[in-house]
């Protein structure tokens, strides 16, 4: 790959004008669907209509100002895609409560505490911890010297739930919370960060001992048996969170992470090889020995046998109704609060995904994922625009990570893989994941803008005051 | 109503897609690359074709001179694919934080080398550094004009100026 192929042009400029605007396109998107869903489900439009869209605009607006102010020259598009899919996602939350509201009426049930409220809470949480990072942070590079420090952190949040007694970490048959009465939240989302963060600086340190040192076998250069140690470890504790938690996502987004840093510090295929025949014997395990995940693998081979549909645990009946759901909506829609996507168990977390293929349609389904293709594209942008090693590996990373929960999300939800408990970035309901891709956002935003950013006077060197001879 | 609910499922389709182009647009020089001019004489070398789009300051002096650098591209070694659009400003390589480029190597001093902008030219200088600074092979002792394209080597890493 040269370098010189796709560099653009000298001077990026600050391009916060295009921010602007393609934020106020995301309000008027999510507004819109607002009224839509109102008019279909109540005859009417939401009387809290301009209070919402007045909200809106303050959040983002905030947001917007904050990264004129503090990092001029980031990337425009991180910004709006990020408001569109978090605007839409609280839509579609509201809209489940609405049909959630309307069966217990039926059923002369109290209606239940809906999750959009909540939802915006987090919002505002989120772009408050936003703010703060691009405020606090001014230089990605700082970061580097907390590696070790996000590494204990990052740790001890992913095995913390599983140390906990179940009571105050068990929801749905999953290890993966710390609850105290009503405050609950799922740590292993913040330790993906703190995590990467510190792959990103162990790595930069390492890599040339990753690269270099080795043996050349038939071709494909392996490492020394004692380089091996982080990849093991890595695999080690995702498998523990695994065994311990019962928690496929998490287990499955750390490793994967690992793996593709490692990758990109050292661009050498041995590593994903080795990591690949590591991942296939961690999944032969878990299949063979934690009866949850050999459930999910049985409902994804085989999701319309009537034996496993009506399974008491374990059954194919979530996964069923979601593609239920985005069969009905086909390729546009039913229109938004015209379906029952409501139908789908956990319609709001895992699988809003379903609710917008019934909703929305495949039309809607590949704007959605197109979104976040073109969020990622920016992501690995600002990684190939840092100018610091260690900057390039955590925004890869960040962004890398993004994908892969995406996949994993979506790839279960439309039965492409085994179906995994996690949440899609900034769509889902979910306060620990919206605050964290928040943070994510902020950090992709800080590299984007050191990166975009002309040259500062340097540093005085130290031999400021030598003669500079000119060779002709 | 069903029709009042059609078109307004109709506009959110078309808005939601209308945001995606219109953030393509937006950065359609990342997605699609940018324009090549013609090359201004027949002699100038092709491949490294001018921009279309205008410096957001551009110099009177580098606007008239074909000549000037304008990019310095990472060729090879671990930051290759970085670019650093250049300016007035010298640019000073080396491990230590504070320097423009860093790069993460133990072959490289912290404080390596600078490039010093001097009229439309560029001028590298080693700072005293342990392994060395290379201009196309040659190991620079004394600040070096570079011209356009060569190659410098520091530590693993391949820099070169562009136009």
């Amino acid at each position: 790959m040269t370098a010189g192929t796709f560099a653009p042009a000298a001077g990026f400029g600050r391009r916060r004008g295009t921010e602007l605007s393609l934020i106020v396109f995301a309000i008027v998107l999510t507004l819109t669907a607002y009224a839509a869903t109102g008019l279909a489900h109540g005859k009417h439009l939401p009387t809290d209509m301009v209070t919402y869209g007045l909200g809106l605009v303050a959040l983002f607006g905030v947001a917007h100002v904050v990264v004129r102010r503090f990092a001029p020259y980031a990337d425009p598009l991180l910004l709006p895609i990020a408001a569109a899919l978090n605007g839409l996602g609280l839509v579609l939350i509201w809209r489940l409560d609405l049909a959630a509201a309307d069966s217990a009426r039926e059923a002369h049930r109290a209606v239940p505490r809906g999750a959009a409220p909540l939802q915006l809470v987090w919002m505002c949480i989120g772009v408050a911890l936003f703010v703060a990072v691009l405020v606090l942070v001014r230089d990605h590079r700082k970061l580097r010297s907390y590696s070790y420090t996000a590494m204990f952190f990052g740790l001890a949040l992913l095995i913390l739930p599983a140390v906990l007694p179940a009571s105050h970490s068990e929801v749905n048959g999953a290890r993966i919370w710390i609850r105290f009465g009503a405050f609950s939240f799922q740590p292993g989302e913040v330790a993906k960060i703190l995590l990467e963060v510190f792959f990103a600086g162990y790595l930069v340190r390492h890599r040339d001992l990753l690269r270099l040192a080795g043996r050349r076998v038939w071709r494909i250069d392996l490492p020394r048996a004692r380089d091996l140690g982080p990849l093991l470890l890595a695999w080690g504790v995702s498998l523990l969170v695994l065994l311990r938690e019962s928690d496929l996502g998490s287990s499955l987004l750390f490793f994967g992470i690992f793996l593709v840093m490692l990758y990109i510090a050292t661009e050498r295929g041995s590593w994903l090889l080795l990591g690949l025949v590591l991942f296939v014997v961690g999944s032969l395990i878990a299949y063979a020995t934690i009866g949850h995940v050999h459930d999910r693998v049985t409902a994804w081979l085989d999701p319309f046998n009537n034996h496993i549909y009506n399974k008491k645990f374990g059954s194919s009946y979530q996964l069923d109704q979601g593609l239920f759901g985005m069969g009905t909506g086909g390729i546009t829609g039913t229109g938004l609060g015209q379906g029952r996507p409501n139908l789908v168990p956990f319609a709001n977390t895992d699988f809003i995904m379903a609710s917008i293929g019934e909703e929305l349609g495949l039309v809607g389904v590949m704007g959605i994922l197109t979104c976040y293709l073109l969020f990622v594209s920016r992501g690995l942008r600002a990684a190939l625009g840092a100018r610091d090693g260690f900057g390039k590996l955590l925004a890869a990373g960040l962004a890398f990570s993004f994908a892969l929960q995406v996949f994993v999300q979506v790839g279960g939800v439309t039965r492409l893989i085994p179906l995994t408990g996690l949440t899609l970035p900034f769509l889902s309901y979910g306060g620990s994941s919206l605050v964290t891709n928040w943070v994510l956002l902020a950090l992709l935003l800080r590299i984007s803008d050191a990166g975009r950013r002309p040259q500062a006077p340097p540093a005085p060197a130290p031999d400021e005051n030598a003669t500079v001879v000119v060779r002709p | 109503m069903s029709a009042v609910l059609f078109v307004l499922h109709v506009v959110v389709l078309v808005l939601l897609w209308g945001l995606v182009l219109a953030a393509i647009v937006a950065v359609r020089h990342d997605v699609f690359g940018v324009r090549r001019q013609p090359a201004p004489t027949p002699t100038a070398p092709a491949r490294p074709a001018a921009p279309k789009r205008a410096q957001p300051a551009p110099k009177p002096q580098q606007k008239s001179q074909s000549k000037a650098a304008r990019t310095l591209v990472v060729t090879g070694g671990p930051l290759a694919g970085t670019t650093l659009p250049l300016d007035n400003t010298p640019i000073t390589i080396g491990r230590a934080d504070g320097s423009t480029l860093v790069i993460s190597d133990d072959y490289v001093s912290s404080n390596h080398a600078r490039l010093v902008p001097s009229g439309d030219a560029w001028v590298l200088e080693d700072l005293g550094s342990t392994n060395g600074t290379f201009l196309d092979r040659q190991r620079v002792t004394a600040a070096t004009q570079v011209p356009l394209g060569t190659p410098i080597r520091i530590g693993k890493t391949v820099l070169e100026l562009r136009r």
